[in-house]
């Protein structure tokens, strides 16, 4: 297993993740870092790792072995030093939907130590277009207003760290659109690090610095989507998430996509 | 310095536990079904008991020296089912609301989560037995504190034994998921004919008066019988349940803590729901 750098300037440091489920391997020994700052990707097809991957960094699921080191901290020793400071949002939970809207962000923020509650709960009600909405309760709501929901839960710590799966999922263009806007809005605003699994390559594109592919449970190649796209001699990210969640080898650009698409980068 | 830290520590876990508890209090004010089922069951048994005891009042010496020993029973007997459901209901609401993965990436940690689900317990409990308390005054003339001082060491007994079974029933439906959820209706039934809620221990037979001595709540209900029948308080009947009521709090806690560490390990947390 590698030791961590002394001065890392990475808030996110993966070393030789592992998880093996009964008769799985969901993630056969993962290592990456993210940066301060920088919004990076997970991709990768259905089961390739991403949600195990992210459930790991968030200290939910308890990897099988390798180390994870969020904000200098280690995650697996010591997750409540970090957890007050990151936040997450994923399809796959949910709030209790006979609240309304205000009452589940009230109880997440006093869950989160943000003082006061209520007056935060209106700063992002009023940033997310969510005003109308507070009073309702969050069952009532639509998909992609429940997603709004979620990410506003998600920022109401002002998290240092953001770990986001799949969070334009159920939006329509126009909202989704939105989000990303806000997102992107937001990251420049506060600094915040992102780390997002999806499987929407315009939204890597437009958003990302850094792109971390996953097939099988291991990374097969990274880069900046501009270092992808020439690598595999692509136009769009959506050719290149082909190109390797499908092992298809660019005859234009064999050696690369050869050297980075079977390999294990990291 | 220390105790500045260590003062915002215990400041920062009791707001994220009244979150808790507001996050059910809502769920709670806003459902009057809720309330009123949570009342129902145990004023209509102690209602069906009292009418038990008028009946058989005028051939039982027993009954005519201490008309409230069944209603006394099934109310002391609902503080202990009340608790446990209290605990085990809390956490189910959690998790057919697909929650838990939220609330474990939150900073909320594990006893904390415990804490809150013993709080509403008692605010369950409260409701629940308040209510059928109220109404066996109001139409039997028996009022559950005429048993004095021991009540509070009765209801102790019997809410923490509640606790410990709720803790275990909680952890067992989260190894095995929400089809394991009657456990949460069932599993304190295992302990009434060893509990001697309406009859003495000694007429079990001998095997089953060794179970009964492992059971806190037999020592309760014994405890209860001497204060209706004989008018004493029997303070080694309270040690008894007591120590025995750590061992089953142990071992309630630690089933739980044992279940999240299984799911975290199979990725549960994330996946529980309806």
């Amino acid at each position: 297993m590698s030791s961590f750098p002394a001065h890392s300037s990475a808030v996110i440091e993966v070393r030789d993740l592992r998880k093996a489920f009964k008769h799985v391997n969901a993630v056969r020994g993962i290592s990456f870092d993210v940066h301060r700052g920088t919004t990076t990707a997970l991709l990768g097809g259905n089961g390739a790792g991403k949600t195990t991957t992210l459930s790991m960094l968030l200290g939910v699921l308890t990897p099988t072995a390798g180390s994870v080191r969020i904000l200098g901290e280690n995650m697996l020793r010591t997750p409540y030093r970090v957890l007050p400071r990151i936040n997450f949002t994923s399809p796959y939970v949910d709030l209790p939907k006979r609240l309304t809207v205000a009452e589940n962000l009230r109880v997440y923020a006093r869950l989160y130590g943000v003082t006061p509650p209520q007056a935060r709960v209106n700063e992002l009600a009023a940033e997310l277009d969510l005003s109308d909405l507070l009073t309702r309760p969050y069952g009532d709501l639509s998909a992609g207003q429940r997603t709004r929901v979620s990410l506003a839960k998600a920022l109401l710590n002002r998290p240092e760290v953001l770990l986001l799966d799949e969070p334009t999922a159920s939006l329509d263009p126009d909202v989704g659109d939105r989000m990303r806007t806000f997102l992107e809005q937001y990251q420049k605003r506060s600094g915040c690090t992102m780390l997002l699994a999806t499987h929407n390559m315009g939204e890597v594109e437009r958003m990302c610095n850094e792109v971390i592919m996953l097939r099988a449970g291991l990374v097969v190649d990274q880069g900046s989507p501009q270092s992808l796209l020439a690598r595999y001699g692509r136009e769009n990210m959506d050719d290149v998430f082909l190109d390797i969640a499908r092992e298809r080898v660019n005859p234009d650009h064999g050696a690369a996509a050869e050297g980075h698409g079977e390999g294990i980068v990291s | 310095m220390n105790a500045l830290v260590a003062g915002a520590a215990v400041a920062a876990s009791a707001n994220r536990i009244r979150a808790l508890i507001e996050r059910h209090a809502y769920l709670l004010l806003k459902s009057w079904p809720r309330m009123v089922s949570m009342a129902y069951y145990p004023t209509v048994t102690m209602i069906m008991w009292a009418f038990v005891t008028v009946y058989l009042r005028p051939t039982s010496n027993f009954l005519a020296d201490a008309p409230g020993l069944f209603i006394g029973a099934v109310l002391l007997w609902d503080i202990l089912f009340r608790g446990q459901l209290g605990v085990s209901l809390t956490f189910f609401e959690e998790m057919y609301s697909r929650n838990l993965g939220n609330l474990f990436v939150s900073p909320l940690r594990p006893w904390e989560m415990i804490v809150g689900q013993l709080v509403m317990s008692i605010i369950r409990t409260l409701i629940g037995v308040g209510a059928a308390c109220v109404f066996a005054w109001l139409l039997f003339n028996f009022s559950i504190f005429s048993l004095g001082f021991p009540l509070i060491a009765f209801f102790v007994n019997l809410i923490i034994c509640g606790w410990a079974i709720g803790l275990a029933v909680s952890g067992m439906v989260l190894r095995w998921g929400l089809g394991a959820e009657e456990l949460a209706w069932a599993a304190i039934f295992l302990l009434a004919p060893v509990s001697g809620v309406y009859y003495p221990i000694a007429v079990l037979p001998g095997w089953l008066q060794t179970i009964a001595h492992a059971v806190p709540t037999s020592y309760v209900f014994e405890g209860m019988r001497a204060v209706l029948l004989e008018h004493r308080f029997r303070p080694e009947l309270f040690w008894s349940a007591l120590a025995i009521n750590m061992l089953y709090m142990f071992a309630g806690v630690n089933l739980y803590l044992l279940a999240i560490g299984y799911a975290r390990r199979h990725g549960m947390l994330m996946q529980m729901g309806e």
